[in-house]
């Protein structure tokens, strides 16, 4: 048992201290806003505090710390992409990743267990190939497989899947899972500890544009000047940008997830399935934490449908039959801010001092390390950073895409 | 203990004719049928069911309402059985979860409980997360988590599904749900009503004599429908209520949804509240009137409420003594009191219970010590208070407020044909006429009878008590049962800055275990609201998703339906001995099996067999659409990124599509049939699809023509080779000395069919297509005639290879989600100078932009023996990516490797030389290579003589 925990026992009271601040009010100034205190935002509040030496800066929350898409979703990280810029700015991510409870001094359950793209069909199998010939040109471990290797890992597997074989895949080594909601915390507590502000239910209500520039921030707690705002919201996104009159391809669909109860573990990979549609993998607590493909309708609301467990279940039930008597225990669901190339949009805007963190549809959690970093160097020094150059918003009147469709975990 | 029969027993469940003989922890017991494992087991005097999750504390039932999660038990394979509500089976052998040596009764995991001050909440945070030992730790954890274990040998088990309808569904067959639905059935509404216990009459047990006659009542009603043992696990949008029962799922689809879903008795917090003997009155209740077992022989009850002193009576009329009454009120109403009239029962008003003294063995309870002094007693039964069973509502967008009156969350605003009554509309005392209330307003709301409007007086008494809580120094004042949290846990998750609902939720994980805070939210939220100086209802609920509870998986997928489609000659692939593939929804022929002959040795001869005799492959699953219509032609012209307007009749053309943004997402060819009517064929996997958004631009643009899909209704073969016209001359009446792309009308066969000159193999060549119920024919007739040349059935692998050998592209393969028709050496076909077409204005920007990479052929070295490089291997120059290749193959007809890549735009040259990197890393000189590679001047497959 670690020493650490001892000091517990040795004292009366909790000897633990607030990890948040509680901010009543706001300061009339900040150096720097950033609206949304999800995974990204704070990561980069805790990035311009720590790394650039900016410190007064506060972060809005309509609602609750780590409560959008960083606590909604299926926590997987991987760098096995499609595109160079894809590679190399998430493999710059799971490297940031990996150190990341050092960092803290909070265990975020950062646990490696490998990750499996199952191939149903020769088609998905030249796309595993692709993946893994790119990704091994980047120096990231990605290999195409065969049946036998995935009935190796996950003996339990029913390789004919209900009719549709699995034919092999792509394996990724470095694929792992960590607790989402700390990552939250930890960042928030690292930046509260450098003076960030955090200010929970507190909404944005407007943005003051002058001549092109941003010169403040309107909230249901007062005005706000500041000449710098990151907006980094998901699947609000295009509201916030409709304050300042930009533009974006952004369309917003709804992504569900589901829990089991919590069972003995038994599976220690991450499965995903694109042709079935699926990924798995079972938390710490025991629960098989499961998704699937993204909605097909644009709707801006988290209810959950029936028809999402109901297909999932039975997707999952032609890969693990032993499953039937599983229970089902929540399921939730999340606002994915798609953009029509499934890469992110990141840096600077139109507007100058306003910054854009979005279009993270399915595969934001994974980037926010890396997201953090690059986007409080680009908000620091007013420059896009080189690993984000690749998905700036003006690629889309560029025509200069950033195709990463075919890396999307199951197909969307 | 099971108690003789009596009156007290009188409308128990069990069937005492009928023992069962089961076993648990290798113990072998009897019950009856009627029996849940629980009660059962209370009847033999088990008081320890199972282990708590993390000091493995022992544990026993407390709620005895399908929220005991200590007592969930291993039943052979199936985990996680709730023993609370699964009903005994014969021969059933169960097991604790989660236990660690010596089963229920031992479990060595227990010392956890001594080391419960170093692991407080979160500790799991705080440590273990030196980056060489976390591999270690989180195996330790990984093996001390989850409750029940998985059987890999567990068969895929087929639950069924199916739909219900009707215009009232009531959720909850007590009191108010009763009446409800008997009010809306008598105004004319179709009802159902459902409840997840065996009987109706929920809390009454239906023995009252109002509860007894509305169930008779209900039964009778000609207008309603009767679901027991039936829980609604969600509400969905637009009143979608999937029932789950114990081997069907109804997906209910109700014009108004009545929740009378009662309330959850909610346990009191005080040290050792946890031990196998304390539970909730309403659960001890249910033991007692359900199934017929004495569950305390002494006890003591801990009350707030007037419905402790109605339990009081069940507990006296089971013989059970009350040895003194705890109540937290200072002052108790006499009017509740007299039920112990007689009876010497002291009743401590203003008391409380400070802690639970354990017994030696600690599986037990030998007292409890209160303000006033200490009482012993075998049992103590909590009736403090109520929660609303409001997972429903919230699902629905009910707006709940907290009522300070009632000390619970009521529904404020509900939403449209959403009716809420009895205790979990507040209402505990009249819960019948609010029953009638609702019942009547969601037969109305349906179009059934008039809303009665009856008006429930508020509720006057004082069901729940706002702080049924006792600190203690030495803790164990549990909170949630689950996961074992204690009273410090949520006050140190607050002092850590946890301090809104949510956020509390997330880092104590209180309701994140199976009963979904179903016992634990409602005190969680009361800790929060003093801790942060706020009242219940500023602090809020967390958002309660579904399920209501947990859903098994097989009840979720159902009977499993995997789609597969199939051509009209499926049974003549099979005959041919065809080797399947999946293709999207379809199976096709990978290729002919021939006995003695490799894989390769067969697609060989297909591709032979075409080149120079005859071959016949299946094009049904092609999508195949038509159009009809004065704006036909302007349609395509929108659609499809060449020109239709100016096609002549009787002809085909090549067809692109792209999307918006000017990536290419399918082809096929458009044949004009007459001026206003085509028939055009898309590829097979994008089918469905391209159906799909051509009718929504059809709907958009609202065009004067029509869209039909004919893919299953049309049966389609190529027939090619250098013999195939004489062959089919005999069999149609179509002159086929028609020009390469035409297109005529016919009879093949004596059939209907459209023949179109095609080459996509690069032969002369006929798509015929007739109607789906005759393709057998026509295919047997075309075998039989060219039998004496040859003719081979070929498969898709032949196709590939033939058609790479003329340097055509498909579609998914050789191009991908960002490849625009230029790069795809497709620029031929790309008439920007259209007035429209989708794509147009993404295509003239691109247009001005530099090309990065361009798809070109290649050819390997001739006479190449190494190891050949496969699809999607890399082009490499200068060390970096330049490219890569899509289609690769051997040719027998050029006795070499060919294949389609992308290049950069700087390395198209014919001849350039270029390397292919294979997985291993090493590289394979290539050269690009001029198409088509076969008969460049297509002069085979034009040939028309």
């Amino acid at each position: 048992m670690p020493w650490r925990l001892l000091r517990f026992a040795l004292s009366s009271k909790h000897p633990e201290p607030r990890m948040f601040t509680r901010h009543d009010t706001l300061k009339p100034t900040y150096d720097v806003v950033i609206i949304g205190a999800g995974g990204h935002g704070l990561a980069a509040a805790y990035y311009l505090a720590r790394d650039h030496g900016i410190t007064n800066i506060c972060v809005l929350e309509k609602g609750y710390l780590g409560g959008g898409n960083t606590g909604r979703n299926t926590t997987i990280i991987r760098s096995n992409y499609l595109t160079p810029e894809g590679v190399k700015f998430y493999d710059e991510s799971v490297r940031l990743w990996q150190d990341l409870s050092q960092d803290f001094d909070l265990n975020l359950f950062y646990s490696n267990r490998g990750h499996f793209t199952l191939a149903h069909t020769d088609a998905a199998m030249r796309t595993s190939r692709w993946r893994a010939e790119v990704n091994k040109h980047y120096g990231i471990e990605s290999e195409v497989v065969g049946p036998e290797f995935v009935k190796k890992t996950a003996p339990m597997i029913d390789l004919a899947c209900g009719g549709a074989p699995i034919l092999g895949g792509l394996y990724h080594a470095p694929g792992a899972v960590a607790r989402h909601d700390t990552v939250a915390w930890g960042y928030g507590r690292g930046a509260d500890l450098r003076g960030v502000e955090i200010h929970q239910r507190t909404e944005v209500t407007g943005i003051d544009v002058v001549g092109g520039k941003v010169v403040g921030v309107q909230t249901s707690k007062g005005r706000i000047a500041t000449t710098k705002v990151l907006c980094a919201v998901a699947g609000s996104t295009p509201r916030i940008l409709k304050m300042i009159d930009v533009r974006s391809p952004l369309y917003i669909h709804p992504l569900q997830a589901m829990v089991s109860e919590p069972i003995k573990p038994w599976l220690d990979t991450i499965l995903v399935s694109g042709s079935l549609h699926i990924y798995i993998s079972q938390s710490s607590r025991g629960e098989l934490v499961m998704g699937a493909s993204l909605d097909p309708y644009e709707v801006q609301s988290t209810r959950s449908t029936l028809d999402f467990p109901e297909g999932l279940a039975a997707h999952m039930l032609d890969m693990f039959p032993f499953l039937s008597n599983v229970k089902v225990m929540r399921q939730w669901a999340g606002m994915a801010d798609m953009t029509p190339d499934f890469a992110p949009i990141m840096g600077k805007t139109p507007v100058e001092g306003f910054y854009l963190d979005a279009g993270w549809g399915t595969w934001g959690f994974k980037a926010t390390p890396v997201c953090g970093k690059t986007m409080s160097w680009t908000v620091a020094n007013d420059r896009n950073h080189e690993l984000i150059t690749g998905f700036t918003l003006d690629r889309f009147r560029d025509y200069a895409l950033t195709g990463e469709k075919g890396a999307a975990s199951v197909g969307h | 203990m099971r108690l003789p029969p009596s009156a007290t027993t009188a409308g128990e469940w069990i069937n005492r004719d009928q023992p069962l003989r089961f076993r648990f922890e290798g113990r072998d017991y009897a019950g009856c049928s009627g029996d849940t494992i629980a009660s059962a087991l209370a009847a033999n005097g088990v008081k320890v069911l199972g282990r708590s999750f993390k000091y493995h504390r022992p544990r026993g039932l407390m709620s005895v309402a399908n929220h005991d999660v200590n007592a969930v038990m291993q039943w052979g394979g199936t985990p996680n059985v709730r023993a609370d509500a699964m009903p005994l089976v014969a021969g059933m052998d169960l097991t604790a979860v989660n236990t660690f040596g010596g089963g229920v009764d031992q479990d060595n995991a227990r010392i956890l409980g001594w080391l419960s001050r170093i692991l407080p909440v979160g500790f799991y945070y705080k440590a273990f997360h030196t980056k060489s030992l976390f591999p270690l730790w989180e195996k330790v954890f990984r093996m001390a988590t989850g409750l029940g274990k998985v059987d890999f040998s567990t068969p895929r088990l087929r639950t069924p599904k199916r739909y219900g309808f009707c215009d009232v569904l009531v959720v909850g067959a007590g009191l108010s749900g009763l009446s409800a639905a008997l009010a809306a059935a008598e105004q004319g509404a179709a009802v159902v009503i459902v409840d997840e216990n065996a009987r109706l009459g929920g809390s009454t047990h239906g023995v009252s004599a109002g509860a007894s006659e509305l169930v008779a009542l209900v039964a009778a009603h000609p207008k309603i429908r009767i679901s027991a043992d039936t829980y609604a696990a969600g509400y969905y949008t637009d009143h979608w209520v999937p029932l789950v029962e114990r081997d069907r799922m109804t997906k209910m689809r109700a014009q108004a949804v009545v929740v009378a879903t009662g309330g959850y008795e909610q346990p009191a917090v005080f040290r050792n509240n946890d031990l196998p003997g304390i539970m909730l009155a309403s659960g001890a209740q249910r033991l007692i009137r359900r199934w017929s077992v004495r569950p305390a022989q002494r006890i003591v009850l801990l009350a707030a409420n007037a419905d402790a002193y109605l339990a009081a009576e069940d507990f006296l009329a089971a013989g059970i003594e009350i040895a003194a009454v705890i109540d937290l009120r200072e002052d108790v109403p006499e009017t509740q009191k007299s039920a112990l009239a007689g009876r010497h029962i002291p009743v401590h008003a203003g008391d409380c219970i400070l802690e639970a003294i354990p017994s030696a063995n600690g599986k037990g309870v030998v007292g409890v010590r209160t303000q006033s002094g200490t009482i012993a007693c075998d049992g103590v039964f909590v009736s403090v208070g109520w929660a609303p069973t409001a997972p429903l509502l919230y699902q629905a967008g009910t707006k709940m407020r907290y009522d300070d009156a009632v000390h619970q969350f009521v529904p404020e605003q509900l939403p449209a044909g959403v009716f809420a009554c009895g205790r979990v509309n507040g209402i505990h005392t009249a819960r019948a006429l609010d029953g009638a209330r609702a019942g009547s307003a969601a037969a109305a709301h349906c179009g059934f009878g008039v809303d009665q409007a009856i008006t429930v007086p508020p509720e006057t008494a004082h069901p729940t008590h706002p702080w049924p809580i006792v600190a203690h120094p030495q803790g164990k004042n549990f909170l949630d049962f689950d996961e074992d949290l204690q009273l410090a846990d949520l006050e140190n998750a607050i002092q850590e800055g946890f301090d809104n609902i949510e956020l509390m939720k997330r880092y104590s994980t209180v309701g994140m275990g199976p009963s979904q805070g179903k016992h634990s939210n409602m005190n969680a939220l009361r800790v929060l609201a003093r801790c942060t100086a706020s009242t219940p209802g500023e602090v809020g609920t967390t958002t309660a998703r579904p399920f209501f509870h947990p859903v098994p998986m097989s009840h979720l997928a159902g009977r499993g339906f995997s789609p597969e489609r199939r051509t009209p000659l499926h049974a003549r692939h099979v005959a041919a001995g065809a080797v399947w593939m999946s293709a999207g929804v379809w199976q096709r022929p990978e290729y002919y099996a021939i006995a003695g002959q490799s894989r390769a040795q067969c697609i060989e001869g297909e591709v032979l067999a075409v080149r120079y005799g005859i071959g016949l492959i299946d094009v049904g699953t092609l999508g195949k659409l038509e159009i009809r219509g004065p704006q036909a032609a302007e349609f395509l012209e929108r659609v499809y990124i060449s020109k239709y307007a100016g096609l002549k009749v009787g002809m085909t053309r090549y067809a692109v599509m792209c999307d918006e943004s000017g990536v290419v997402i399918d082809d096929g060819v458009v044949a004009r049939l007459a001026a206003d009517h085509f028939y055009f064929t898309t590829t097979t996997s994008s089918a469905a699809l391209i159906y799909r958004e051509l009718s929504r631009w059809n709907t958009i643009w609202k065009l004067d023509c029509g869209i039909v899909n004919l893919t299953g209704a049309m049966a389609a073969m190529n027939l090619a080779g250098p013999q195939a016209k004489a062959i089919l001359v005999s069999l149609t009446d179509v002159d086929l000395s028609l020009p390469y792309l035409a297109v005529r009308e016919g009879k093949v066969c004596g059939v209907p069919a459209r023949l179109m000159r095609v080459g996509f193999v690069g032969e002369w060549g006929v798509e015929i297509h007739v109607p789906a119920e005759h393709g057998a024919a026509v295919w047997d007739a075309l075998m039989a005639a060219g039998k004496s040349h040859g003719i081979r059935p070929f498969g898709v692998e032949a196709q590939r290879l033939l058609r790479l050998e003329k340097g055509h592209i498909i579609i998914g393969q050789d191009t991908d989600g960002l490849t625009t028709p230029g790069e795809a050496a497709l620029d031929w076909a790309v008439k920007l100078d259209k007035h429209f077409f989708v794509g147009q204005r993404s295509l003239q920007a691109i247009a001005r932009k530099p090309r990065h990479q361009q798809l070109v052929g290649f050819m390997l070295a001739a006479g190449y023996a190494g190891e050949a490089p496969k699809e999607c291997h890399l082009v490499i120059e200068g060390g970096e990516i330049a490219g890569r290749v899509t289609s690769i193959a051997w040719s027998p007809a050029l006795s070499r490797h060919i294949g389609l890549a992308y290049v950069r735009s700087d390395m198209t040259s014919v001849d350039r030389p270029f390397e292919i990197r294979l997985s291993n890393g090493s590289l394979v000189a290539a050269r690009v290579a001029k198409t088509p590679f076969y008969d460049p001047e297509n002069l085979r497959q034009k040939e028309s003589s």
